[in-house]
């Protein structure tokens, strides 16, 4: 790790403050990826912004439409809250199996997306249930959020609050671990809202990405029989020492019929 | 508790929990990284980036400018000091009787670096912190080469050279075995069945990385090295009589605590050699402590072999032959054991459990631009037994035999047993483990199993390893003649103090074993006195006499024999004593359950009293009784051991995924006798799941063309985990090794030698397909179940 300068901000005034002063500063959340990249030489920030101690950011509240969890909320707290079981258990049960025990408490949502890994589980919750990015400055939705590997569409000194998740009708995450890093190989959340059916997958693509066919093809029929044979398209998948990209388009399909009887269950 | 209970709770056979837990899981141990001298610096390596690529120039300018540097030293520096490489203990010749042939292995790189992370510079500085900052401005200019990393390909004319000296990048073209007679054998058969087998290559990943802290004394000139050794005399040898950086006689070497070996810290690197080399330089403590990273790279790698292997067999499915080509990759330079390990190590098992009649191996070792490869838990067996126990199903299933038929139809019945390949095996009843294993996952209902698992959408398979190893490598006279270049005995001394307590000083070396509790338990059992008595001393060549450390499953067999030695002469001398005390016949004096008595009388010495007599020296004629009561063996064994067993695996295959899932693992092992059950068992779980990590899960890989390690870190290599392991079935067969006096077999390896063919053969029969390499990742399995 590099020299850097350890800030601890108390409000998000503050934060834009410190960012707009710095030379090269980089956000602090759980610091799951970031400190892991810094121990690696990969990163040399002039400056860390912890977020752990500003006040509004963090912390889970649940009403009849939404669910809305702070940015600077870990991945336990998600994994282990009665309301957000109640009100989407998908999302619940996808937190609980981000990383290792020693990540949950210590990984954020906000970080998560803000990092937008094409292998985070978070993503494809945002896009599958069609959430809201809340930052400092704006509302943006998940579909305009996720623009490709680790891209996002936050600008320069942007900050997340909050993200909001819409209450699906049903939903599910299938997640197909990477056997060494348990990061998703394949991940899909399928989701059945007002608005329509909503198909996300993480882990296969270099960015999370909407099964449009899959969606058109549940609308109609809402089961696994319905998506039989849908595949996302080969030559768009990632490939790696520990799968092709033939592999992780089949499991595409694979993962999303389970989540699809996941949801009728 | 009287005495015979307590001997019952801390003896032979009793599951006494360790005596070193306390302090590990407390943490209270004494690792390398706790050891901080007075005064320390810190060494950082400047490790090549580049697989091959000459050494044009080194400029550390900057470096030295950098804050807190002290030192930096290159490949210059090393050969101003007239320091010697680093040196391969086993020499091995090819079949044309030419020795091997390979390059120098510098401890610093000096005009050519031949894999990525090769040691190239160190950076001697304050603190850890300021010797990495200062290595990234080590600015060295190299000249990238072509590089080879496979054995394929590594032999061809126009393949880029490791070394000058090996031509063609062979080390050796080495032989075993009767080729005629093989040759008879295979064209006598009715069938043959052949396979080509991948051993892949794996990373050893000891908890504890490797470190080390030297120090020099201007007072004394002694330096002392601190160090994550199995063998740290081995290690004072090789750093004196080899690469010169002390004599014998100066330098102390200390293995304190070691968070596991698995063979990755048997071998002399060249950071060690540094850090003490270095000390005497700047004149302080130098300490290095790898990080994760490091270890990847530079500890020496196991397994990573090629073969085309062929077995022979007559009309009623009896073995005729074997022959077996084997191409071993050796890495870019050998270390200490690598040229034994895939040649005297791997062919002389190639019989297996079997009456093989004829057998003919040739092994060629191939030099590639990858870090070294040696040995690693196992070392040569799970290379051969993978071959054989392939080969064995294979061929009961292409004769559609049941597999456990067809291996009892096969198995060597008499003994002693002269195998075509050297091994002379002394006993072992290989068909009760097969049957044990056989009842322990009830085999016979498999197939009921197996149509409930379809009945689910999975494919379910069950595979046998019937294996054979070889431990406790010795006599030093046979190891000798077969190129070892040191005696593979073991030593014990044995101090009883004035009070009764006891140390056993042993030359073998604990980084996880248990050494402290199951040796104490020996002691205990023998003299009658409470385990908490009994202080393991070892890792220390100013304690400890000379010995040879651990590895090859040989503590038990060898170094524990070795205490049983001492202790009998312990025994002998103390009963001397004891007549002159009890003024009566040396005859008549008994010893049993800590007490000394006169047969047929209630006059006796606790051992505790006898103890205090042989050092007060008041009661026996001192001129012909020395006083004191310490004695010493330097133990050789008569022969190796043979654990021999049968492991069972049973798996479910998600045809949709490619999962494989390990639903049942049977390991019954013939370890001999068993002095601490509970340690054995914990060490065949530990091996299973290293085999099934082999098997499943753990692959190193070298980018093909440009030698980057690709498997680096944890995020891509994988380690098992408890959730990838089912919960073992482990169950034991006896016969006492009569090679040794406790009857003792090894059993450390086992379980990693056992496992990879288990599953393997697991895999295949729940596929229905012939060959699948290792690791079957769940893309491998998906392929072979859908036929892709």
């Amino acid at each position: 790790m590099y020299q850097f300068e350890y800030h601890r901000p108390k409000t998000l005034d503050e934060v834009t403050a410190l960012l707009a002063r710095l030379e090269s500063p980089k956000i602090l959340a759980g610091g799951m990826t970031l400190l892991a990249t810094m121990k690696q030489r990969l990163a040399a920030p002039s400056d860390l912004i912890d977020l752990q101690d500003v006040t509004g950011i963090a912390g889970i509240s649940v009403d009849a439409k939404n669910v809305t969890i702070g940015a600077m909320t870990c991945h336990h707290d998600v994994a282990s809250s009665k309301d957000v079981a109640k009100a989407i258990p998908a999302l619940a049960y996808l937190a609980g199996r981000i990383g290792d025990p020693l990540v949950r408490h210590r990984g954020t949502i906000g970080g998560s997306i803000a990092n937008n890994d094409p292998s985070a589980d978070y993503p494809a919750a945002c896009l599958g249930l069609g959430a809201t990015i809340v930052t400092n400055s704006r509302e943006i939705p998940a579909d305009d959020y996720f623009r490709g590997m680790f891209e996002t569409a936050l600008k320069e000194n942007e900050i997340i609050v909050k993200i909001v998740f819409p209450i699906p009708q049903g939903a599910a995450y299938q997640k197909f671990p990477n056997p060494a890093s348990r990061y998703a190989m394949v991940g899909v959340f399928v989701a059945k809202t007002a608005a329509g059916v909503r198909v996300a997958v993480t882990g296969a693509g270099p960015g999370v990405f909407r099964m449009t066919a899959m969606e058109t093809a549940l609308a109609k029929n809402f089961s696994a029989a319905a998506i039989d044979g849908i595949t996302a398209p080969v030559e768009e998948m990632l490939q790696d020492m520990h799968a092709s990209s033939e592999y992780r388009a089949a499991l595409t399909s694979v993962m999303a019929k389970r989540a699809v009887a996941g949801v009728s269950a | 508790m009287n005495a015979i209970d307590a001997k019952k709770a801390t003896g032979i056979g009793a599951s006494v929990p360790r005596k070193e837990d306390f302090r590990f899981i407390t943490g209270n141990g004494h690792y390398t990284d706790d050891i901080c001298r007075p005064g320390q610096a810190y060494a950082c390596f400047v490790r090549s980036p580049y697989a091959h690529a000459t050494v044009d120039d080194i400029d550390f300018a900057d470096a030295l400018a950098a804050p807190g540097v002290i030192l930096v030293l290159t490949g210059k520096d090393v050969a101003a000091d007239g320091l010697g490489g680093l040196i391969c203990g086993w020499l091995v010749h090819s079949k044309d009787g030419s020795p091997m042939k390979t390059g120098a292995h510098p401890v610093l790189a000096l005009t050519h670096v031949r894999y990525v992370g090769d040691h190239v510079a160190v950076v001697i500085a304050e603190t850890a912190a300021q010797a990495r900052d200062a290595a990234e401005l080590v600015d060295v200019s190299y000249g990238e080469l072509a590089s080879v990393t496979a054995v394929s390909g590594a032999q061809a004319p126009d393949a880029p050279q490791v070394h000058p000296e090996a031509p063609r990048n062979t080390c050796f073209e080495w032989e075993l075995g009767d080729k005629a007679a093989t040759e008879a054998a295979f064209n006598n058969a009715a069938k043959v069945v052949s396979l080509d087998i991948a051993n892949n290559r794996l990373i050893p990943n000891a908890m504890e990385p490797r470190a080390a802290v030297g120090e020099y004394d201007k007072g004394t000139g002694v330096y002392t090295l601190y160090t994550t050794s199995q063998n740290p005399h081995v290690a004072r040898l090789v750093l004196s009589a080899f690469v010169g950086v002390a004599p014998e006689n100066k330098l102390r070497v200390i293995a304190p605590d070691v968070g596991g070996g698995f063979g990755s810290k048997i071998f002399i690197y060249s950071e060690e050699t540094v850090c003490v080399w270095a000390s005497k330089k700047v004149g302080r403590p130098v300490k290095w402590i790898a990080d994760r990273s490091e270890s990847f790279v530079s500890d020496a790698h196991g397994r990573d072999h090629q073969t085309h292997a062929e077995l022979a067999l007559d009309a009623n499915g009896k073995m005729l032959g074997l022959r077996v080509k084997t191409k071993a990759n050796l890495g870019a330079y050998l270390q200490l054991f690598s040229a034994s390990v895939p040649t005297y190590l791997y062919a002389t098992l190639l019989s297996g459990q079997y009456d093989l009649p004829a057998i003919y191996c040739e092994v060629d070792g191939v030099l590639t631009h990858t870090a070294p490869v040696d040995a690693y838990r196992g070392a040569g067996r799970p290379e051969a037994t993978f071959v054989i126990e392939r080969l064995v199903e294979t061929a009961a299933r292409e004769l559609g035999e049941d597999p456990a038929e067809f291996r009892r139809k096969n198995f060597i019945r008499k003994f002693p047993h002269q195998t075509p390949v050297i091994m002379a095996y002394d006993v072992g009843d290989y068909e009760a483990s097969l049957n044990e294993a056989c009842r322990m996952i009830d085999y016979a209902n498999f197939p009921q199993r197996r149509r409930e698992a379809e009945a689910r959408g999975m494919r379910r398979g069950i595979g046998f390893s019937a294996y054979i190893e070889a431990c406790g490598i010795a006599p030093s006279a046979a190891v000798g003649s077969l190129g070892a270049g040191v005696g593979l005995w073991e030593s014990a001394e044995v101090r009883v103090n004035p009070t009764g307590s006891v140390e056993v000083l042993t030359g073998a070396h604990s980084h996880g074993q248990g050494h402290e509790t199951t040796f104490a338990q020996l002691v205990s059992d023998r003299l009658g006195i409470p385990i908490e008595s009994v202080e393991i001393v070892h890792g220390d060549t100013d304690k400890v006499q000379f010995g040879m450390g651990t590895y090859g499953s040989r503590s038990g067999a060898v170094g524990m024999s070795a205490i049983q030695v001492a202790l009998d002469k312990v025994i002998a001398k103390a009963r001397k004593i004891a007549a002159h005390v009890l003024e009566a016949g040396e005859g008549d004096i008994v010893f049993e359950n800590g007490h000394f008595t006169v047969a047929g009388t209630d006059r006796g010495l606790a051992f505790a009293e006898l103890a205090l007599q042989a050092y007060t020296g008041h009661k026996f004629p001192t001129s012909e009784i020395e006083p004191g009561l310490k004695e010493t063996s330097f133990y050789d064994p008569t022969n190796f051991t043979f654990p021999a067993g049968t492991h069972i695996a049973e798996v479910e295959i998600d045809p949709g995924t490619g999962v494989v899932k390990v639903i049942k693992f049977v390991a019954v092992d013939d370890f001999g006798n068993i002095i601490n059950p509970m340690i054995v068992e914990g060490q065949v779980h530990g091996g299973v799941a290293q085999g099934i990590g082999q098997a499943l899960l753990e692959n190193a890989v070298y980018d093909p063309d440009t030698g980057q390690l690709l498997s680096g870190s944890f995020m891509d290599y994988c380690m098992p985990r408890a959730d990838d392991l089912p919960s073992f079935d482990v169950g034991v067969t006896v016969t006492a090794a009569p090679s040794n006096p406790l009857g003792l077999k090894g059993c450390g390896e086992a379980g990693a030698i056992g496992a990879p063919p288990a599953i393997i053969n697991a895999i295949t029969d729940a596929l229905g397909v012939r060959d699948i390499a290792m690791p079957v990742t769940p893309e491998r399995a998906w392929r072979a179940a859908n036929g892709l």
